[in-house]
């Protein structure tokens, strides 16, 4: 028992607990919908081409959220410019784009000259998580469920049925921008915990082990908050007892359920026709 | 009149795949809409609905339109049961943001209970056969509770008991007073609408079914391969499959 609560006793571990509860949640409520629209890899450009508007915001003292937002912008503008170059397709305009911009961040957060902590945007620091770090990320979680709670039939209808989503009331357009600004927004809560990086296990891994398991919106989300919470607990733990990075065991656990699962699930004649 | 159409025309853009086409619903009246594969029946929708703009002419229509799509392109492997999909339909009715209360519950219920699949109300949606899913969608088009529903073939991989039972809900929903615009390719059951559009690239002619599906319009509307003479029991053989959509 002691073993079990002795980690708690430190308030660096409660912080970082917390951190992980808010971007677990976050990441899990909005993860459903990265899985079920298909954007998984999408959110993975848009955390890395928003990078180099994290570092910026770090180091002029301004708001990480309006650093992520201008890096958003930035990366659509780059985006579209790109695509109008002959000879280069929407495909390869975003990867070069993306790359490109990761790498500046890169640059600009490891550069010797940098004040230290920025590389914390890269890998994250939980355990170094400061209570002003809270209660920014807490303000900004709520934000995002509550925005997810009032967008959640024209989600829903959207994912269904795009074609006829708009004759129900809903817009798709407008539903994508939505979606695509949560993400960015759920970006930022865990960044400090986890890195830009890292944060995307939170925000995959959970939603795609429920959807592995159940077959109702509502329920997969419970589920995906509940392996969440569980990993952040397991990963913290285990790095607690076996002295290793406290962001990778979180997102290692997390990716690591996923895994055992689909893996277990896998039957050798589906193996063509899994849906990974 | 709830809906009115004025020599209007519609494209994708290259050439035009409907024209000249008039006509208006009445309240309570339930009018065919027929012509070949290809032939717009889904373009008029797709105009009306606003989903298209149209290239010329001009139309009204109440500000809430029902819709059922023709081959549903919803996802099967979509995590939603029917009384899920059914509840789709509030979204013209409640606002987006407002979580569905038991008010709406019901309404879905009721939808789903009009199209016979109270049993089935809490089945995986993409579980369902062909036809049931067919009258899910029907089902949140009754929850949109709209003066004028669209509904794009919604006879196709319906079985008899099925669609005797959808007739039986279009005529109780015409009773009620609004207007049903309804694509089809079984003349049989257009002879028993009140009125026709008959549609091939233009408008072929529009009115009641009797006097308007004659031999020339017939075959005009599908292009001459008309199997059986109108009266018997007149099957028709569109002159080739596009592929489309
Ligand atoms: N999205 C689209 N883009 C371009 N052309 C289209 C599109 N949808 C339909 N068309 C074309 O418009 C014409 C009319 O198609 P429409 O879908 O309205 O026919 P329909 O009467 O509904 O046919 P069906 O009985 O096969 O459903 C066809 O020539 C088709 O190829
Ligand atoms: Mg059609």
């Amino acid at each position: 028992m002691h073993a079990l609560l002795e980690p708690w006793s430190h308030p660096f571990m409660q912080r970082a607990l917390l951190e992980l509860l808010f971007v677990g949640v976050v990441g899990a409520v909005l993860g459903c919908w990265i899985v079920l629209y298909e954007l998984a890899y999408s959110a993975e450009s848009l955390a890395h081409a928003l990078f180099p508007g994290l570092v910026a915001a770090a180091l002029l003292g301004l708001p990480l959220l309006l650093g992520a937002a201008g890096g958003v912008l930035g990366a659509a503008a780059a985006i579209a410019l790109t695509t109008r170059l002959p000879g280069i397709g929407r495909d390869v305009a975003v990867a070069i784009v993306v790359t490109t911009l990761f790498g500046l961040g890169v640059l600009l957060a490891l550069t010797p000259s940098s004040p230290p902590g920025l590389d914390g945007l890269l890998f994250g620091d939980l355990l170094g998580v400061t209570r002003g770090d809270l209660a920014a990320s807490g303000a900004l979680a709520a934000l995002c469920l509550a925005a997810l709670a009032a967008l959640h039939r024209p989600l829903l209808a959207t994912g269904f049925d795009r074609g006829s989503a708009p004759s129900l009331g809903a817009r798709p357009l407008l539903v994508d921008l939505a979606l695509l600004a949560l993400v960015a927004a759920a970006i930022v809560v865990g960044v400090q915990g986890l890195g830009n990086l890292l944060v995307l296990a939170a925000l995959i891994g959970p939603a795609a082990t429920a959807r592995l398991l159940v077959r109702r919106v509502p329920r997969m989300m419970l589920l995906a908050t509940v392996v969440a919470v569980v990993c952040a607990l397991g990963g913290l733990y285990l790095s607690y007892y076996a002295d290793v990075a406290a962001g990778a065991a979180v997102a290692g656990s997390t990716v690591g359920v996923y895994l055992v699962l689909a893996l277990a699930r896998l039957r050798p004649w589906r193996l063509s026709a899994s849906r990974g | 009149m709830q809906v009115s159409v004025q020599d209007l025309a519609a494209s994708y853009g290259g050439p035009v795949v409907l024209s000249d086409v008039t006509f208006d619903v009445e309240e309570g009246e339930r009018i065919g809409v027929l012509g070949p594969n290809g032939g717009g029946k889904s373009t008029l929708f797709r105009v009306l609905l606003g989903e298209l703009r149209p290239l010329r002419g001009s139309f009204q229509r109440p500000s809430r339109l029902g819709f059922v799509p023709q081959t549903e392109r919803s996802r099967l492997d979509y995590p939603v049961s029917a009384l899920d999909v059914a509840l789709m339909g509030t979204l013209s009715r409640l606002a987006w943001w407002r979580p569905v209360g038991r008010r709406e519950r019901r309404a879905a219920l009721a939808a789903l209970e009009r199209v016979g699949l109270t049993a089935l109300a809490d089945e995986q949606f993409g579980e369902l056969s062909g036809g049931q899913r067919q009258r899910v969608l029907v089902a949140r088009a009754l929850v949109q509770d709209a003066p004028v529903l669209l509904l794009d073939e919604p006879f196709s991989g319906v079985d008899r008991t099925s669609a005797d039972l959808l007739e039986r809900l279009l005529d109780d929903l015409a009773a009620e007073g609004r207007g049903l615009l309804l694509a089809t390719h079984d003349l049989e059951q257009a002879r028993r609408f009140d009125r026709v559009l008959c549609l091939n690239r233009r408008q072929i002619a529009f009115g009641p079914p009797e006097e308007t599906l004659t031999r020339a319009v017939l075959e005009e509307t599908y292009g001459g391969e008309i199997v059986a003479l109108p009266g018997a029991a007149a099957a028709v053989l569109p002159p080739h499959h596009h592929e489309h959509d």
